[in-house]
Formats: C-alpha cells, structure tokens, sequence
C-alpha cells in the first residue's frame, strides 16, 4: 500500500516488531434505552404510579472488537450517527458498556474533546489552570507548564484577556495547548482540527507526529479523511453501530467516500489488482519550480502528477485526473486525450510520470487528486485508478466560490 | 508505508491489564477527586467574587436585608422577642447568625439540585467522578458560610458577646450541618436527573424549613405555646438542632442548647442518626444514578 504524503519521521523502531496492545475492545455493545413517554416529573410518576415505562432500544454500537497497538494512530470514520462517538465515549469511560469488555494498558486521556469545561468568564490563564486540574494534573504542575501552554498556543499577549473575547481559532490553540500537557498514554480525540488557521494546524500536525514518536497511542474519531488518512495507521469505518472495515488509511477513506456518494463515476467494479497489471504508484501535487507540495498557496501555478507503472502494451491510453474538494465535488477532470490529441505506444514495463500542469484558480480548501489509466477509447476500460491518493491544501482568502477565476472587471455608466 | 497498517496487531505480548469501568461517583483516585471539588468550587466563588463591581457584597446582601427587615419587624414593630428574658439576650446577633446558618443550607441544596444537568457539557466529554459536581456545590456554600460568619462574629462581638470556651464546639456544629447538606445535595441532584419538578417542590420545602427551624421564632418561644412532645419532635429536625446548639454556643447560654431543648443529650443521638441516614441515602442514590448520568441527560 503507497500512501503519498511523506509521513516524518514515522518510522519507529517499535513498528517493525510486534507491538503491545494499549487498548483491547472485546466484542463491545451499547444500548441507549430510549423512553417512549418520558416521565420527567414526579407528578407525572405520581399519578401513573404502576403504568411501566416502555423503552425503544437503540443499538448505538454493536459487537465491536479490535485492539488498538501500542503506539498506533487509530482512526474511526463514519457519518453523523454511525456511533464513532458512543464507542469513544465507552473507551473513555463516560458511557459504560452494555456487553463485551475494554482494556486498557497505560494512562488514558479523561476528555474526549477539546475546551471542555472552560469558562468564557475567566482569563486564559484561570482557564488553563482549572482545565489542566480537570483534566488530571495537580495544581502545581499546571502553574509549571502554564508558560509552555501559553507559548504553544502563540498567545502570550492575550494571558489576561477573558475567553468570551477570543475568536474561535484562538481558542481551539488554546485548548489544544492545553491537552497536550495531560499526562496520559492513550489519547481520544473527537474531531479536532476543524478549526484554526492553515499555521496552526500545521503546527497540530507537527504535534501529533511528536507524540506519535514518543510512543503515545492515539485514538481519533473523524469525519476529515485528509487528516485520518495522514495521520493514521489503521482506521476503521462504522455504520449504524457496527464495524464495515478496518485497515489501512486510504482504502477506509475509498469506503467511507463510496458510503457517502455512492458508487464513483470512474470506478470499475473489477479493478486490476496493483499487483499484477498495470499500476499506478505514487501521485503528488507539484509547483512552478516542480517541488513536490502537500500545502501550497493560490495564484501559484500547480501540477497533478502521478507515477504509472505499465505492465502491458498500450496504445493510446488515457490517462486522467480527477481533482476533488473537500466536500466531494469533482472540481476538475483532466484528460490526457483532451481535444483528440493521443498519447502515443507504450511497452510493458515502463514507468511513467504524468503532469497535468495548470494555472491555480482553486479557492482555498483541501483538495484530493484521483488518478487514473484507461485504454484507449471512452476512459471507461479503467486499468487503475486510486481514489483521493494525493492531496494538496490550497491557503488564501476564500470568496465563497468553487473557483477564483481570473476577472475582467469593468464598470460602465449608461 | 505504515507498518502497523499491514502488521495484524497481535492478541498482545502484554494484555492490558487496567479494564474500564464506566463513570462512577467517586472515581479510584481520592486526591483527583478532591482537586477537581475545590477546583469547581474555588471557580465559582472566584467568578462570584470578582464579576461584578461589589463581588462578595452581593453573597452578604441578601442575609443582611432579610436580617435587618426580620428585625425591625420583631423588635420595633411586633415586639414578639423584646426583651423577654436572658434567653432573649443578643437578639440581632442570635437571629443574623440563624439567618446565615440558614442561607447556606438552602443556597448549597438548591444551586445543587440543577448542578449535574447544568454541567451537561462536563459530564459528556470527560471522565471524572460525577460526585464532584454536587459537592462543590456544597463548597461553594462552606466558602460563602466562612464568610459570613466572620461578619456574624463581628456584629455578635460589637453587641457585647464575649468570647467563651464553647466556640470551640462550632467547627463540630458546622461539620454536622455540612453533613445533612451534602447529603440532601447528593440525593436531591441525582433524582433532579430524572424527576424535573424537584426544583419547586424542594423551593416550597426551603420556605417551609425556614419556619420549621428556629430562625426566626426562637426555641424559647416555641417552647412557651406547645407540648414538650411536639417541641423534642421539633428538635428532631436538623437544621433545628444545629442551629439552636450554634445559638447556645456562640452568642450566650441563656438559650437552651439542643441537647436541652430535646430534653436530654442522649436525644441528640436522634438528628444525628437523621443525619447519617441522609447523608448515606443521598450517597447511595447518587452513586446508582451515576453510572448512567451521563446517558440520561
């Protein structure tokens, strides 16, 4: 399996052998029982003292098991309601289990989510304090580390200034900052990144990539493949309360998009396997000056590229890329067989790169890059394809538009 | 490439050991318990104390104004506790600190009962022992009560009240007393979950125990118009005994003390089973609710 974006300094020591368990979910369920009438007061269970309450069950999660390693990213992905949070919030320790068992081994997280429990009518350095004690750790030591926090969070200039004022983005770093501190072994994590500029989440990313070198398993429960496909190790894709498939990254990401849209237009149900036939290995988003980017800014021109290896002869194929946002929406599909013109005779085992150069005018937002190889004809004939295999983040000022074309602009009086 | 993505993570060389338990009261930890307690209500007060311009006015200004129109009322307008007899001596300071005693019972039992469906947000995202959220309420009303009482103290010693060995029986008294609170806090949060009308029926139950204690009639008064049976039922009551002994002990031995007014001290061993009873059902209640608390808001 390639994954495209360089991972830094990923490889642990640890990785190549056997890893320790640090969480072991056992055939997991939770039942909500949810009441059909609810009796909220006591007048109300007064007088219907003997009429028995009726329950709808709500199976949130169903028999879930896996073990998560020691030192793993693991992420859990599935829509609004697939019970990615119930599961969390069991390993947690908020809900308890119907049946099955969790284990852990090391020092969880307590939270689940970020900023809980600050106040908007207290300083930052007040908030700190009281979320860090919250959160496990003495008095002392969070007065110790306050500095830390505050620095980490860039936001040293506004220690004294009440939370009701922060923007939003502020006090996402904030909280963030804060988290980091918590001693703990194991971290859940329910949709975090959402917010905070482009820097910021530069610098989250750079902090998880930390804490996943010195070992610390993390468990993250998303609906942004981007960042479950970056940073995750394994991920595991829920529906309706049960587990639809664990594994690697991206082929979670394939199922969960398939989930969300349906079949894909380019996809064959019989795709070649990339290990016999023809392949394509590696895909990756390029500048002006043909630097490799994951993060690049808008005006600059850009290439979607990709690397084929052929494992046939071809004649004429068509090789395409599809460029998606982050929403799913196909923003552009370049074709090699563009205006009629032809690819040329390729022989069986070469090794191909394809650049699909072209002026940005995307608006900022994340996008993925879908490439494929065809025989010649429609694109129909797919002989490979990987969906969302690259992706680039496009920063600058977003007008609300899919796209920021170059204007005219010209304003006439009549 | 990710290794572990290929790897088949394995049963474990070393299996977890910790199993998770879902929430509980308490938690394992006593020291977290107690620092997250102080923490809520060290919060709280500092939020009281420093939100508005006059702070900690405002937590005193509502015993005070009851107090000053209680007695102007009895003493100029009514004359019920003029002067009657020694028993009646200190007057004032016998009714501001029933008043204050009082204040903090009520305000710590029903800013407790909508505590945990208040911290709605607390209690979903994080994994700390849910008994922390009633009791610092209750801390919150012990910080509030210290307070006030150091002005008790003041107006009681500027009336004349000397100083004598028996205030040494007022921690105990006050102890007593955050006791039966903390266990009406318990219970009366965790039933709040499902039962919503706990909220106005425990407000008439507060102005109902204000005259069902002696705060505003004095035991001695009591005494003189009913039976010595229905007054020892009288006494049974907590908050009646704890105030009556903090009156004898602080302002002047002229009133009985509860043991006294219950007929002999082998009686107080009944407001006290009261109280334990309380605090244990409270306790308990709490702890059966809070496993679920969290999925029942």
């Amino acid at each position: 399996m390639t994954t495209t974006i360089p991972r830094p300094a990923e490889t642990q020591p640890g990785s190549t052998q056997l890893a320790d368990t640090a969480v072991a979910i056992e055939s997991v369920s939770k039942t909500f029982r949810l009441p059909r009438q609810q009796y909220s007061t006591l007048k109300e269970r007064a007088l219907h003292p003997f009429r028995s309450t009726e329950y709808d069950e709500l199976r949130a999660v169903r028999d879930i098991s896996v073990d998560i390693a020691e030192g793993e990213f693991f992420g859990i992905v599935g829509r609004n309601g697939s019970g990615k949070s119930t599961l969390l919030k069991c390993v947690a320790g908020i809900y308890g289990v119907q049946s099955g068992r969790i284990a852990i081994a090391g020092r969880l997280s307590p939270f689940i989510e970020l900023g809980v429990g600050f106040n908007p009518d207290l300083t930052a350095r007040d908030n700190v304090i009281i979320n860090a004690i919250m959160l496990g750790i003495s008095r002392r030591q969070a007065r110790e580390r306050f500095d830390h926090v505050l620095a980490f969070a860039e936001l040293e200039e506004f220690v004294d200034l009440k939370l009701k004022n922060y923007s939003s983005g502020m006090l996402v770093r904030l909280a963030f900052a804060t988290a980091l501190e918590v001693d703990a072994d194991i971290f859940l994590i329910d949709e975090v990144l959402a917010v905070g500029d482009a820097a910021f989440q530069q610098k989250c990313f750079e902090e998880f990539f930390r804490l996943k070198r010195e070992g610390k398993t993390i468990v993250f429960v998303s609906h942004d493949m981007f960042s479950v496909e970056r940073f995750c190790d394994r991920a595991m894709l829920m529906e309706r309360g049960e587990m639809i498939e664990i594994g690697p990254p991206p082929e979670i990401a394939r199922a969960y998009h398939k989930l969300n849209f349906g079949e894909l237009p380019h996809e064959q149900a019989d795709q070649p396997s990339p290990d016999h036939g023809t392949a394509i290995t590696a895909a990756w988003f390029e500048n002006s000056t043909g630097e490799r980017v994951t993060s690049t800014s808008r005006e600059e021109a850009l290439s979607m590229c990709f690397e084929v290896r052929l494992q046939e002869e071809l004649l004429d194929p068509v090789f395409a890329a599809t460029l998606r946002n982050e929403l799913g929406h196909t923003i552009v599909v370049a074709r090699s067989d563009q205006h009629g013109a032809l690819s040329g005779s390729f022989r069986s085992g070469e090794t191909l790169t394809v650049r699909f150069g072209m002026p940005n005018w995307l608006s900022a937002s994340r996008y993925t890059l879908t490439p494929s190889v065809a025989r010649e004809g429609t694109g129909a004939d797919a002989l490979a394809l990987v969906e969302d295999m690259a992706s680039v983040m496009i920063h600058g000022g977003a007008t609300g538009g899919i796209l920021e074309l170059p204007m005219n602009i010209r304003i006439d009086r009549t | 490439m990710s290794a572990s993505a290929q790897v088949p993570v394995p049963a474990g060389r070393r299996t977890p050991s910790r199993h998770m338990h879902g929430p509980s009261a308490l938690g394992g930890d006593l020291r977290r318990f107690w620092a997250l307690t102080f923490t809520l209500a060290r919060t709280e007060f500092k939020l009281r104390f420093f939100g508005s311009a006059l702070g900690y006015v405002w937590t005193l200004v509502r015993p005070l104004l009851f107090f000053g129109v209680l007695w102007l009322f009895f003493t100029k307008v009514a004359h019920v506790n003029n002067k009657k007899g020694p028993a009646e001596d200190f007057y004032g300071a016998q009714l501001l600190a029933s008043i204050v005693l009082f204040t903090f019972f009520s305000e710590a039992t029903s800013g407790s009962v909508r505590s945990v469906v208040d911290r709605e947000n607390l209690v979903r995202k994080i994994h700390f022992p849910r008994m922390v959220i009633p009791l610092s309420v209750v801390l919150l009303g012990v910080f509030n009560l210290t307070l006030n009482l150091i002005v008790v103290a003041i107006f009681a010693l500027s009336a004349g009240v000397h100083p004598m060995l028996s205030w040494l029986e007022l921690p105990l008294i006050i102890g007593f007393l955050v006791v039966f609170v903390a266990g009406v806090s318990m219970l009366l949060s965790a039933l709040f979950v499902h039962f919503r009308d706990i909220q106005p029926i425990w407000e008439v139950t507060c102005q109902i125990l204000l005259y069902a204690s002696p705060v505003i009639i004095s035991v001695v008064t009591i005494k003189d118009k009913v039976s010595s049976t229905l007054l020892h039922l009288y006494m049974l009551n907590p908050l009646a005994s704890s105030f009556q002994q903090f009156r004898h002990a602080f302002i002047t031995h002229a009133t009985p003390s509860a043991g006294q007014a219950l007929g002999s001290w082998a009686a107080l061993a009944a407001p006290i089973a009261i109280v334990l009873v309380t605090f244990i059902a409270g306790f308990l209640v709490f702890n059966r609710a809070a496993v679920r608390i969290a999925e029942n808001l």
